[in-house]
């Protein structure tokens, strides 16, 4: 049976303060990893559908994705096709 | 003339019991409302209440936004049902769209439960007409994502048309945008709030019974309407 994977991924827009990120930047020099300057944490969503990828296929998931996957608020979102094959 | 307040109760929500007791002591009967029933029983006005509805999976308050309850909620809260939401009803409401803005995590990272002094800055919407303007109450404040953001220009609309109705006094507790606490939408029937009123309507129980009349001012609107 033909499976595609979607991804969907979700970041807090560039201007809303992300302290999630924040302290993991602040743990990496601890832990010897330096020169790191930024981090922010974001939201990965993987879809699986039936069938192939069509464009309707596209649009719907783009409708989840900013109706509900992501808060356009203060979130930004990207949606990819990830793989199509058998499984 | 009984005055009906529903408040919902979503799967997660912690404080419904305090809601509904909070509108009892205010003089009003409240009705008991579920998430899964789109019928809102023609009560008079809604409070949404603290908690984690559904878990706060995805984000706080995005997945209750499409529950049956509240299909009926937005739409007559758009044609001026009352609606107060407290905490993960505050989140509710900003997802539904009601509210503008958005709650975020912290800025410390850390869950917060404090009793917290506020500043009421509008006493014209439907939920804070018993309070005296720019009275300063003391109410107990619990939140992990209580940082109310939105863009400028929306703050700056927010302000100059005096839809901030409650302000932190002597610490943000949150990173809040301008210390808000508190928003309403522009008829001022949709109130969201951060700390939580319903917690502070007894002496035995609260720190104050400063939070009473969020519940009282209601009654009065509803009684002369």
């Amino acid at each position: 049976m033909p499976v595609a994977r979607v991804v969907v991924d979700v970041m807090l827009k560039p201007e809303i303060l992300d302290p999630q990120g924040q302290a993991v930047q602040r743990a990496l020099p601890r832990l010897g990893f330096d020169g790191i300057t930024d981090v922010r944490q974001g939201k990965r969503f993987e879809l699986e559908l039936e069938g192939p990828v069509d464009e309707a296929a596209l649009a719907r998931i783009r409708e989840a994705a900013e109706s509900f996957l992501a808060n356009t608020v203060i979130e930004d979102f990207t949606v990819r096709v990830e793989a199509e094959g058998e499984k | 003339m009984t005055i009906r307040v529903g408040v919902v109760t979503f799967p997660g929500s912690l404080d419904d019991h305090d809601a509904r007791r909070a509108v009892r002591i205010a003089g009003a009967e409240p009705v008991a409302l579920w998430h899964k029933d789109k019928n809102l029983q023609q009560v008079d006005a809604v409070v949404l209440p603290g908690g984690f509805s559904y878990g706060d999976y995805l984000r706080c308050g995005a997945i209750s936004r499409f529950s049956p309850v509240m299909e009926s909620v937005i739409e007559q809260a758009q044609a001026g049902l009352p609606v107060l939401g407290i905490c993960n009803g505050f989140q509710i409401l900003c997802e539904s769209h009601l509210l503008p803005g958005a709650l975020t995590r912290n800025d410390h990272l850390h869950f917060i439960c404090r009793d917290q002094k506020l500043r009421i800055e509008n006493t014209s919407t439907a939920w804070t007409s018993d309070f005296a303007p720019g009275q300063e109450i003391t109410v107990p404040l619990k939140n992990g994502e209580g940082g109310f953001v939105a863009d400028e220009r929306t703050l700056d609309m927010l302000e100059a048309e005096g839809r901030v109705i409650a302000r932190y006094l002597d610490l943000n507790p949150n990173g809040s945008r301008r210390d808000i606490a508190g928003i309403s939408n522009a008829a001022g029937n949709v109130v969201g709030l951060m700390p939580h009123p319903e917690h502070a309507v007894e002496p035995l129980t609260g720190p104050t019974t400063e939070g009473l009349p969020f519940f009282t001012s209601i009654l009065k609107r509803l009684v002369n309407a």
